[in-house]
């Protein structure tokens, strides 16, 4: 085992192994930061600023995701300017995002006491939905700019860069280059950046579709596990079934294999299970 | 007299900018040749004693910024020039480097040589195309006066395209790499990790500028001009209602009015011949009021006590008939457009401080930009957001610089 570290988090001593961020040292003080750009199997983006936390002698407050802690650092989780700004951040995202799919975010703006009105009246993301594809749905009027997808699609996950964040400031986007449709784009369709998406700014095409025609129905839907029947990788499937169909297809973020990720084959290649014609 | 002439040539200076005449005779091929046979720990302890803190704003000890980079580990290590001058008010580097490009040159160097960097960069801001060319010319000059070769620092110049955000050191770096200009988040810090995760010596151009005047003398020279706690001299970006805008140099600890009002600087006020107020340190800097600016010197202990600081060295001076709330409109129309996007509070909030701004609304929405502005400087990742609501407060903490109430 490494070396650890002694920290203060709330009044409170705690020792974890060095290297541990403070989120994570938080969550072992069971004084639990709030996130929503943070993501167990992806590098922090730093971007949300939701899990800032004051950390005594720092002129500004620290995000706690990325630090890591330190010997002797005395962290306050909820100071005035720690409430204030967590606060902030929810109003300022439901001023622009439609949020109702984006549980993490609405649990941040629940738990700051935020007024979900106060900075509204401005410009938002408001914009059209894009179905340029058989299998997954861009609503970036949900898009909060967590970055996750950007990461899942670069070098945390797939490698395959077909997603950037484009523009700047209140116009900065994910955009897959130029405006591009995706099937015009590098994308390959691992869908990885929707296993990701917490707002459900992307979306499975079937869920999509199940939600507009009011069929989605979370109460109706079981898990089956099983192991991808393609390759000889053995990545784990759930398979999200409702009415004896299967309407999704994810991976636990907590498997050996995948963490969470898969290809365009396991994520989407389902069809053929329900077809009536295979041998 | 007020004005000193240190970093910029004094006016009896005849050669071209960039040419061999003025390396001579400003004395930096003595500089670059006395510093080159010193070791890094001898050249970084002149710096520490001359007591130079860092000009793009921060007035971060420059000595111990060098210190930190010779010490840090690493066998590739880059020294940077940051000449991306974006600030709204600011343009002092510009006329710098226009009138003494050698020197910031000269200092870039040194500074390779001391914390033992073979790479260097000049970042230079895209818009200053002909100060880029005198920059390169002055490059050529140093390597044909024999500064150059193999074994010499490789200097590049790069050019910025437009973003004021990739003036914010991180933000650089990126850059440079061929990355969106997004700040990182710190630390680690550039002098631990900076250009390719390599320990990186970052300075503003007039801070370089200082280390050539500096060697081309020594720290007893230096200190000769500032005050106890900030040796030598500030270029100051004189704009507004001035008789003689422009870029001065004067000694620290200058009184403000002096810097307004001298017959060889600012002149006196111009417009309504009134003043109204001073921003000082440029867009995300500070508005002070007549009573501040009559009792307050160019040095930061002075400026802290009344919230302000030097920042840049953008002094903005408003006669009384100016409506400060337009203004802030304006500052606020700036940072919006600027901020990169990359987290929460400067993305959106930097939208709505302008919308509530456009609306008419900064003075009645008192409490919600307050908190806003907080959340801004306590959680926003880089300096942009951190500052982008300082001009904004400081009037809404001075009501009596109000026009319109």
């Amino acid at each position: 085992m490494g070396n650890s570290v002694t920290l203060m988090i709330d009044g409170q001593s705690v020792t974890v192994a060095e290297g541990t961020t403070l989120r994570a040292a938080c969550d072992q003080a069971e004084h639990v930061v709030p996130t929503l750009c943070w993501h167990e199997n992806l590098t922090p983006a730093n971007a949300c600023r939701a899990c800032v936390v004051e950390v005594k002698g720092s002129r500004t407050l620290v995000a706690s995701c990325s630090r890591v802690a330190e010997d002797g650092m005395d962290v306050q989780t909820a100071s005035e300017r720690v409430l204030n700004a967590r606060q902030v951040v929810a109003e300022l995202l439901l001023s622009v995002s439609d949020a109702k799919l984006a549980p993490d975010l609405l649990h941040l703006a629940e738990m700051s006491s935020a007024d979900p009105v106060r900075f509204t009246g401005g410009a938002t993301w408001a914009q059209p939905v894009r179905q340029d594809n058989n299998l997954y749905v861009r609503d970036l009027s949900k898009c909060i700019l967590c970055y996750r997808c950007v990461q899942a699609c670069g070098d945390d996950a797939q490698n395959t860069f077909a997603i950037a964040v484009a523009g700047r400031g209140f116009g900065a986007h994910i955009d897959a280059g130029f405006g591009r449709d995706l099937p015009e784009s590098d994308c390959v369709y691992c869908g990885n950046c929707v296993a990701v998406c917490p707002t459900g700014a992307l979306m499975g095409k079937t869920e999509w579709d199940l939600r507009q025609q009011g069929q989605w129905d979370e109460s109706r839907i079981t898990q089956t596990e099983t192991i991808c029947s393609y390759c000889g990788v053995g990545c784990e499937l759930d398979l999200h079934v409702m009415d004896n169909q299967i309407v999704k297809v994810t991976s636990p973020q907590d498997h050996p294999v995948t963490h969470g990720m898969l290809c365009v084959k396991g994520r989407y290649g389902y069809d053929f299970v329900q077809s009536e014609d295979h041998h | 007299m007020n004005e000193v002439r240190r970093l910029l040539p004094d006016r009896h200076t005849v050669s071209h900018p960039a040419s061999p005449e003025r390396l001579r005779e400003r004395g930096f091929d003595q500089a670059l040749a006395k510093a080159m046979a010193m070791s890094s720990e001898a050249i970084i302890a002149e710096i520490i004693a001359s007591g130079i803190k860092g000009r793009g704003g921060a007035a971060f000890p420059t000595g111990l910024k060098w210190s930190s980079v010779n010490k840090a580990a690493g066998q590739t290590k880059y020294v940077v020039m940051n000449a991306d001058e974006s600030e709204l008010g600011t343009f002092k580097d510009r006329v710098l480097l226009e009138e003494d490009p050698l020197g910031a040159l000269v200092g870039l160097l040194i500074a390779a040589h001391a914390v033992g960097a073979r790479k260097a960069f000049c970042y230079i801001r895209g818009e200053y195309r002909e100060v880029e060319h005198r920059l390169a010319r002055a490059l050529d000059i140093l390597q044909q006066e024999g500064w150059g070769g193999p074994d010499a620092v490789d200097v590049e110049i790069r050019r910025g395209a437009g973003a004021y955000i990739a003036g914010e050191e991180t933000a650089l770096f990126n850059s440079i790499e061929g990355k969106r200009p997004e700040p990182r988040v710190k630390p680690p810090f550039p002098t631990n990790k900076g250009l390719w995760g390599s320990p990186t010596l970052i300075q503003n151009v007039e801070t370089l500028a200082n280390v050539a005047v500096l060697f081309a003398h020594d720290a007893a020279w230096f200190t000769q001009y500032g005050t106890k706690d900030t040796a030598g001299t500030k270029l100051i970006a004189l704009s507004g209602h001035i008789q003689h805008p422009g870029v001065y140099e004067v000694p620290f600890g200058m009184p403000l009015a002096d810097i307004l009002h001298a017959p060889d600087l600012g002149g006196s006020l111009a417009g309504s011949g009134r003043l109204g107020a001073v921003l000082l340190g440029g867009a995300a800097g500070t508005f002070l009021s007549p009573d501040e600016v009559a009792t307050s010197r160019l040095d930061y202990a002075s400026l802290g006590a009344v919230g302000a600081s030097i920042g840049s060295g953008a002094v903005m001076v408003f006669d009384d008939t100016v409506d400060l709330q337009w203004v802030l409109t304006k500052l606020a129309r700036f940072f919006a457009e600027e901020s990169c996007g990359q987290c929460v509070p400067c993305r959106i909030g930097t939208q709505r401080i302008m919308e509530i701004a456009e609306q008419g609304n900064l003075w009645t929405r008192n409490q919600d930009l307050r908190a806003l502005s907080q959340a801004m400087r306590d959680a926003s990742i880089c300096g942009l957001g951190q500052t982008a609501p300082l001009a904004l407060l400081s009037i809404l903490d001075r009501p009596g610089l109000r026009r319109d109430a």
